[in-house]
Parts: structure tokens; C-alpha cells; sequence
């Protein structure tokens, strides 16, 4: 599985190093977004429409991040890169490990999850910010588990999934008192448990569902991003309950190679841990 | 007794200057971020951060900058609202022939943000500015 990340590593850098137009100063400040926690472009917990970087369609661009999530029971940490070519096209890879207590630990002898993401999504029509209707995307993440242990035991079918999703992001310039509302609705087609984390499928639901997943932010300066985000989840174990997810959260965008965001999440349940909040901290790096 | 009356006056008066209030029409944006000084100081600061970017600055290489400066100020002027005429040509005929891409679009937003901020605007004024101005955005993009 870390061969194949290598790979797909790899060829995002044989195809953008092809490219000579790069990202230099090409969108407006704080509209690249931020990295999911999946690795997309997008809010911290929900995928967005846009694309992550800061290209235009003359240019390509790439980013690193990493993102750790600490809650009461659980810590997550998330690695990875992702790149844009010419606003329409962005290709995402990002590794979770997925840390769990040592209780659980001792019982399953096994003390971390590790998650590979592969992510595509191509911008359908709209622009973020001077279209009258949203940008409007469409993606998928296929993600595979490096070992099922956890996900059969708890009653998961498979230990990979893909994730098809349609996206809608708006900007309003001024809108609110003279600053800038964004808004985004994603609707999700989803097998996974806990994002995959706790497997595919499960014996209480074994098919696609759809969830919705929203995120509100507003523009307090050209620096300074507040919002919220919601993300329902599925239910398909029939053991352990999953809860949906929110979090509100402060992002900090400096300049065009740099952001740090950081928020507070509550996860709900997260595999029989009832209550699970904390802190979400993410980076991301603009390399060009 | 005398108070109470006193006091109901009082508050009369309060209610009847708070209905003038929002009676009163809604003040055009032009008026709000301080006029015409407000839109010359806009113009001759965006002129300058023109000036200094390498990349902006060739689309101006012919431009006449007395009168970019003078129909500038007159659609900054009528496009937030304010008792003027725009007397200059449209934004598809003033940038038809220059091919501006997205990034040095985004790139003289950003100037013209800084020439916003340098005449004193807030941040909430500097996005209803630029909220209007965008409408033509089409009209300005590789053409």
C-alpha cells in the first residue's frame, strides 16, 4: 500500500513538473480553502468545490499538509499532497494513522489504523467567486485500510471504499455587513465506517448512502476565516454506534504558500467512546 | 406628574427621531466610503501600485494615464452610486485586444485592494467595492 502512495507520488511530479505555469500569485488570497482531512481541497471535515491551490486555468499548483485530530479517546494524524492543474483537475493522496487507546489496544492487539486516500475531483462549471452560481464539483476518494483486524471485528464487509461526491461552494462578496459569507453543500454517496477508518459496509447497512455534509464561513479579513461544519455519517454497524460530525473552526492564511487552521471538534461516538471532542490543528504548504 | 410628562415627551421625541431614521433613504455606497476625494485618493494610489508592478504595468505600457485616471474616477464614482457620468468607453472595448488571464485579473484585484485600504477603507467597504466592480468581470477576462 506505501508502494503504491510512492507511485501515485511520483507521477503527480512527473505531470506537474511538465507543466511550466505555476501557481504563483493566481487566485485571491484565502479562496485555495483549506486541506480536508481526507487530503481534498475543501473545509477541514467536508470536501469541498474548490480545488486545492491557488491556480487559475493558465497554471498548475501543489501542497503538502498535515492535519492531527486529538479527542478525548482517539487521536488521528493525516499527511499528505495534493495538486491542481488549470482550476479544473485535483489529484489527492493523504495517509491517516488513526491511534487508538491503550485499551482497546490490549484487547485487539492492534494499536494503529493506517488509511490510504486517493483523491480525484474535477471542477464542473461556476468559480468560487465571480460566477452568480456556485462552483460546482465532483470527486471521489478511494480509500483502503492496511489491515482489517479492527473493521471485521466490529462487523465491517470490506476493509476499502469509494466515496462519490458532488460539491457546491459559494463566495458573496460583502454580504454580510460588507464581509464575505462563504458557504458549501456536499452531498455524499459513502459505504464508510468512521470515514473508513472502522472498515466498509457493515451487517446493520451493507449499501451506498447518501449524506449531506455543509460548512459556513465568513471573511474577517483577508487573513482571517471563522466558521462551522457538519458532516452526517452513515450507520452500518450494528455494534457500535456512529454519530454525525460538527466542529467550528478559525483558519489563518498569511499569505498564498500558507495556512494554519485550527478547530474544535465533536465527533460524537467514535467506536464505543461516547463523547469524543478536542482539538483539530492542520497546515498546509503551498509549494508553488 | 410633571416628570411623567417630561419623560413621555422625552420618549416621543426618542420614537419620532428613530422613525426619521429609517425613514431616511439608505446611503449610496459613494457617500459611505467618503466621496469623490475618497475616489480620486482610490484612483491616483491604484496608479501607483500599477506603477510599481512589472507585470500590471505592461498592459499600460500605451495607455494615456490622465485620461485612464479621469474615467476611472467617474466609474469608481457612478459604479458605487455616486452623481457622476462615466463618459468612457465599456469594459469589453477598454480591455478587447489585451488577453488579461485570470492570475494578472486576480493580481490588479489585489492591487486595487491595497489602493482601497491606502484611501482608508474599511475591510467591509473595501468588498462592497469590489462586489459592484465585479459584475463586469467577463467583460474584462481574455478578450
Amino acid at each position: 500500500m506505501r508502494i503504491k502512495g510512492l507511485k501515485t507520488l511520483s507521477l503527480l511530479c512527473v505531470m506537474t513538473s511538465a507543466t511550466s505555469v505555476m501557481a504563483d500569485a493566481g487566485k485571491l488570497l484565502a479562496t485555495a480553502g483549506l486541506s480536508q482531512i481526507e487530503g481534498s481541497g475543501g473545509g477541514g471535515l467536508v470536501p469541498w468545490a474548490t480545488l486545492a491551490g491557488y491556480d487559475t486555468r493558465d497554471e498548475t499548483s501543489a501542497s503538502v499538509f498535515m492535519t492531527n485530530v486529538d479527542v478525548t479517546d482517539y487521536r488521528l494524524s493525516s499527511i499528505g499532497i495534493a495538486s491542481s492543474f488549470y482550476d479544473r483537475v485535483e489529484l489527492s493522496y493523504a495517509q491517516q494513522t488513526f491511534h487508538l487507546p491503550v485499551s482497546l489496544n490490549k484487547a485487539l492487539g492492534v494499536g494503529e489504523i493506517k488509511q490510504n486516500i486517493l483523491g480525484a475531483k474535477v471542477r464542473l462549471f461556476g468559480d468560487l467567486v465571480y460566477s452568480d452560481y456556485p462552483q460546482v464539483s465532483i470527486g471521489l476518494q478511494h480509500k483502503s485500510l492496511d489491515q482489517n483486524t479492527v473493521a471485521s471485528y466490529l462487523g465491517a464487509k470490506k476493509d476499502s471504499g469509494t466515496d462519490l461526491y458532488l460539491a457546491a461552494t459559494k463566495v458573496h462578496l460583502g454580504l454580510v455587513a460588507g464581509y464575505d459569507l462563504i458557504w458549501n453543500l456536499t452531498a455524499c454517496a459513502t459505504k464508510a465506517n468512521e470515514m473508513g477508518l472502522l472498515g466498509f459496509g457493515g451487517d446493520g447497512n451493507n449499501h451506498y448512502q447518501m449524506v449531506m455534509e455543509g460548512s459556513v464561513g465568513l471573511l474577517l479579513s483577508p487573513k482571517w476565516v471563522v466558521g462551522m461544519e457538519y458532516r452526517q455519517k452513515p450507520n452500518n454497524l450494528s455494534r457500535v454506534e456512529e454519530d454525525d460530525w460538527k466542529d467550528v473552526f478559525v483558519s489563518y492564511n498569511p499569505n498564498k504558500n500558507f495556512n494554519l487552521t485550527a478547530a474544535y471538534v465533536d465527533l460524537g461516538t467514535v467506536a464505543t467512546q461516547k463523547d469524543q471532542t478536542g482539538l483539530y490543528l492542520s497546515m498546509t504548504g503551498y509549494l508553488w | 406628574m410633571v416628570s411623567f410628562i417630561k419623560a413621555s415627551v422625552l420618549i416621543f421625541c426618542l420614537f419620532l427621531v428613530a422613525c426619521a431614521n429609517q425613514n431616511k433613504a439608505p446611503e449610496s455606497l459613494y457617500d459611505d466610503v467618503g466621496g469623490q476625494p475618497v475616489m480620486i485618493k482610490i484612483t491616483d494610489n491604484f496608479i501607483q501600485e500599477i506603477s510599481f508592478n512589472r507585470t500590471i504595468y505592461q498592459y499600460f505600457a500605451k495607455t494615456n494615464i490622465d485620461r485612464f485616471r479621469e474615467k476611472f474616477i467617474e466609474y469608481l464614482c457612478v459604479s458605487t452610486g455616486g452623481p457622476c457620468q462615466y463618459t468612457g468607453d465599456t469594459m469589453l472595448k477598454v480591455h478587447q485586444g489585451q488577453k488579461i488571464t485570470e492570475a494578472d485579473f486576480n493580481t490588479t484585484v489585489d492591487l486595487l485592494v491595497a489602493a482601497m485600504k491606502d484611501a482608508g477603507l474599511t475591510y467591509p467597504q473595501q468588498n462592497r467595492v469590489l462586489e459592484v466592480l465585479a459584475k463586469t468581470r467577463r467583460e474584462m477576462l481574455y478578450q
